[in-house]
């Protein structure tokens, strides 16, 4: 898995290539631990993400929890996959995805 | 039918994935079914490797078998570690807000939702974790 981030000001940009599973969700919840204390316009971009995992969930969970305090959280450009992950698993209804 | 016994650890849940997709491709699979059957690998194995033998490490195997009519794998989850049946846990409430939300349960039960069949037995003091996809 690979992230790459945009910052400007307080709006937070986080791409994530690859798979986000049991191995590679931890390097994502270090990440966003390490970069959301004063962002107020989160946005998650899984263009080139394969799938995610409940571990995955866990991660986004998280920070949806924090974003939901201290401003907004957007996931964009999801696949098949993880779009239908989100569906089985209600996330649809609490994360905001275009 | 072809078989993998490996230490159960997240370390070796790439190879493990590795393993199963290298022989669904063989014949064919489509992305799509791959990428779930990939999710439930992570979930399955990354739980043996999380609780089978915690704190210790011990071996898994997985097995792969493809049937056809309809062109199916069913892949079996193999260790003998503590006794557990994923099956018995109660589904998540999916309906909840983020902030009553808990976490426990949704890798099973999205396992559930995606794969044809899911079975489990103890036997002879091991787990047999059984999962059947069409491909």
């Amino acid at each position: 898995m690979e992230i790459s981030k945009n910052a400007q000001g307080s709006s937070l940009e986080i791409a994530v290539k690859g798979r986000l599973d049991t191995t590679t969700a931890p390097l994502l919840e270090a990440e966003l631990k390490r970069s959301i204390d004063k962002v107020t316009e989160l946005y998650i971009d899984f263009a080139e993400l394969e799938y995610l995992s409940s571990a995955g969930l866990r991660v986004l969970l998280a920070a949806q929890k924090v974003m939901n305090k201290q401003g907004k959280m957007v996931i964009r450009h999801v696949n098949e996959t993880i779009s239908e992950v989100f569906e089985i698993t209600g996330f649809s209804e609490i994360l905001t995805v275009e | 039918m072809k078989e993998l016994t490996i230490d159960a650890t997240v370390g070796n849940i790439e190879s493990v994935t590795d393993f199963v997709n290298t022989q669904l491709e063989e014949r064919g699979c489509s992305p799509k079914v791959l990428m779930q059957i990939d999710i439930a690998i992570d979930e399955l194995f990354g739980n043996i490797a999380s609780y089978a033998y915690n704190p210790e490490v011990g071996p898994a195997t997985v097995r792969v078998e493809l049937v056809e009519d309809p062109l199916s794998v069913v892949i079996t989850f193999i260790d003998h570690g503590v006794p557990y049946d994923p099956l018995k846990k109660e589904d998540p409430n999916i309906k909840l807000s983020a902030e009553e939300r808990e976490i426990g349960g949704l890798g099973i039960y999205m396992v559930k939702k995606t794969m044809d069949g899911i079975s489990y037995e103890y036997k002879d003091g091991q787990n047999i974790l059984k999962i059947t996809k069409k491909i």
